[in-house]
């Protein structure tokens, strides 16, 4: 019984990760219809800056709780980053054809990798001091990192707040107007340009908070992002591009299958989560949860 | 798609010859000319330019984005290394042979999923198949070394075996080897998109409905540009295995298809032979920046952003505005 609680905790734990990475992607696809592929490059600026911040904290002797306050620091780092971005490079491209897109978007996958690198350096940078101060608790026996049940907790309070902020908010109702007809939205007087950049700014936010959350608990590390993104691609293809319900409904199949699948099957997890994107994609071409379009 | 992405076609007879004949005898003089390692970075471009020229026949001239070429260039090495670790072959026409079957294979069936969708979510579905391969490739290491890959020595070409000098033998015997299929391969894709077959291909890119009306039958037209665009894809990753001396995952990893459009792109891919000049220049570009700094990544993403920002139609577009604007000038 404990075993199996913990499995179910790590699957949770990383489907949080995994929904706070792919929901960014989404939200930005749903609105915008651009498909960021530096996106997992933003979630490794997250971690980064969070471990780079936290360990200057260290240095300078701030006491732990205070590192605690500093974690965000990586989100706010990836959203401005998201903002400068969308101002600059990705506004010039939304009149033109979508291959446009997805290669200005791989030319600044390649760039802020190297950025990370020129930053940071080739070397891991982790902030475990955090993880380690929460200490781990007994669940039916065995010992649990505390620390994970934090991270859990944040994908779930990520989730809330973005429902409510997309469903419950005037912003949302700009944001769905929006991504349902941008036309029609603009010739009913909203600013879509201003929604664009408040769009990548939010979904480049969150995918700098799970950096910002998972660094603690694993180092941060040159092509992070990259692999990252490849996970939120499967995610968002399951649950439907531009779908928020189908990017949370992918990162927990996901993330099932994914603590399922290292302990049965580790040699073929990967391919069995591709296997698994493929086949959704023949059955549903929209994803789970993805309006018809395209 | 839209017309601004359609491939331009002007040529007649006498002005591909005067491109073609210089352009060959520069080739077939280079490994004399220049010094071996050149000739090593020739050929690298060389290989990728069959890959590109693969890839634009879906991207140019089909109108579908793959991000999944990776697939069919790493199926091609493997191939060879399997065929040389588990047969016991040398022979490099068994080797081509072989690829083209293993690309044509999985190709097919890759295409038969993917041809069902355009636009991004053809481009998603390519990658992520891509991605399969790439994981089985990662995970099982003791078929296929995982991230170490598999060692491919120098093959025998037309039942000649290698000479001892293995620098000499890549940079003539070889070179020759892969100019001759370079060359056979531009031959093909020019016949391919000069043909009734290519025209059809180029209407169902400019109106899909139109098409449709006249009687083309888009899947199955878009099925079989996908296969052939894989074979030569595989082909150019069989040449690239011998040469590279090991096939590695680092061929199959998604990031590497991105290099493929990211040549193409360079190139141009809305002339013919703008992916041939795209690829050269790419690899060049990059053996550069790789000697040239560790942050290579950092310089080719600019320039990729620079070159979709203000040169959406690469070297060959840059050069015809200009050739167009000399011309009116006099």
């Amino acid at each position: 019984m404990g075993v199996f609680l913990i499995h179910v905790l790590n699957a949770l734990l990383y489907s949080s990760v995994l929904f706070l990475i792919a929901g960014g992607l989404s939200l930005i696809y749903g609105v915008m219809r651009i498909l960021n592929l530096a996106h997992g490059n933003l979630y490794a600026v997250g971690a980064f800056v969070t471990a780079w911040v936290i360990g200057w904290a260290i240095e300078a002797g701030a006491p732990t709780a205070l590192l605690f306050l500093l974690l965000p620091t990586g989100a706010l780092a990836a959203a401005a980053v998201g903002a400068v971005i969308e101002r600059t490079l990705l506004r010039p491209f939304y009149k033109r054809p979508e291959e446009y897109q997805l290669l200005m978007t791989f030319g600044l996958l390649m760039i802020l990798e190297d950025l990370i690198r020129l930053v940071w350096g080739p070397n891991p940078l982790s902030a475990t001091t955090v993880y380690a101060a929460l200490g781990s608790l007994s669940i039916a026996g065995d010992r649990y990192p505390t620390y994970n049940l934090v991270i859990i907790a944040v994908g779930v309070i990520a989730a809330v707040f973005l429902w409510a902020f997309i469903y419950r908010t005037r912003f949302g109702v700009l944001l769905r107007a929006t991504s349902q007809d941008k036309r029609m939205a603009s010739a009913l007087g909203v600013n879509v340009n201003r929604i664009y950049i408040q769009a990548f700014t939010l979904g480049c936010f969150m995918a700098g908070l799970g950096g910002a959350i998972v660094v603690p608990s694993q180092s941060a590390v040159l092509g992070m992002g990259v692999d990252a993104l490849v996970l939120a691609f499967i995610v968002v293809v399951i649950g439907g591009l531009g779908s928020l319900e189908g990017a949370l409904a992918g990162a927990l199949i996901v993330g099932v299958v994914r603590e399922v699948g290292i302990t049965l099957f580790p040699e073929i997890e990967l391919a069995v989560l591709y296997l698994i994107a493929a086949l959704v994609l023949l059955v549903r071409p929209a994803g789970l949860f993805g309006r018809a379009s395209a | 798609m839209n017309k601004a992405l359609a491939v331009s076609e002007v040529h007649s007879p006498w002005r591909i010859l005067a491109w073609v004949v210089p352009a060959a005898l520069l080739l077939i003089a280079a490994p004399f000319v220049i010094d071996p390692f050149q000739t090593l970075t020739l050929m690298y471009g060389l290989i990728a330019a069959i890959g590109a020229l693969g890839f634009n026949l879906l991207l140019g001239y089909t109108g579908l984005l793959s991000f999944g070429h990776s697939a069919f260039f790493g199926a091609g090495a493997y191939t060879v290394a399997f065929l040389v670790k588990y047969l016991k072959i040398a022979s490099m026409e068994l080797f081509l042979a072989g690829s083209v079957l293993v690309s044509a294979l999985i190709s097919v069936l890759f295409g038969y999923v993917c041809v069902r969708y355009t636009r991004i979510f053809f481009g998603i579905l390519t990658l992520a198949l891509s991605q399969v391969l790439w994981s089985l490739a990662f995970k099982f290491f003791w078929v296929t070394g995982g991230s170490d890959g598999l060692r491919v020595p120098t093959p025998t070409l037309l039942g000649a075996a290698p000479t001892d000098d293995k620098m000499e033998f890549l940079a003539h015997k070889y070179y020759y080897y892969v100019l001759a299929v370079f060359a056979i391969c531009v031959f093909l894709m020019w016949v391919i998109v000069h043909s009734p077959f290519g025209k059809a291909l180029q209407a169902i890119r400019d109106n899909e409905t139109r098409a449709e009306f006249i009687g083309i039958r888009i899947r199955r037209y878009r099925l079989i540009a996908f296969v052939i665009s894989g074979i030569f894809t595989g082909v150019a990753g069989a040449l690239w295995a011998p040469l590279n001396g090991l096939a590695s995952p680092d061929v199959l990893v998604w990031t590497f298809s991105g290099e493929i459009v990211f040549m193409t792109v360079l190139g141009g891919f809305r002339t013919f032979i703008g992916p041939i000049i795209g690829a050269i220049a790419f690899t060049y570009l990059k053996t550069y920046a790789v000697g040239f700094t560790v942050y290579w990544q950092l310089l080719l993403g600019a320039v990729l952003v620079v070159l979709v920002l203000v040169l959406p139609t690469g070297i060959m577009g840059a050069v015809e505005r200009l050739w167009s604007r000399l011309k009116r000038r006099n």
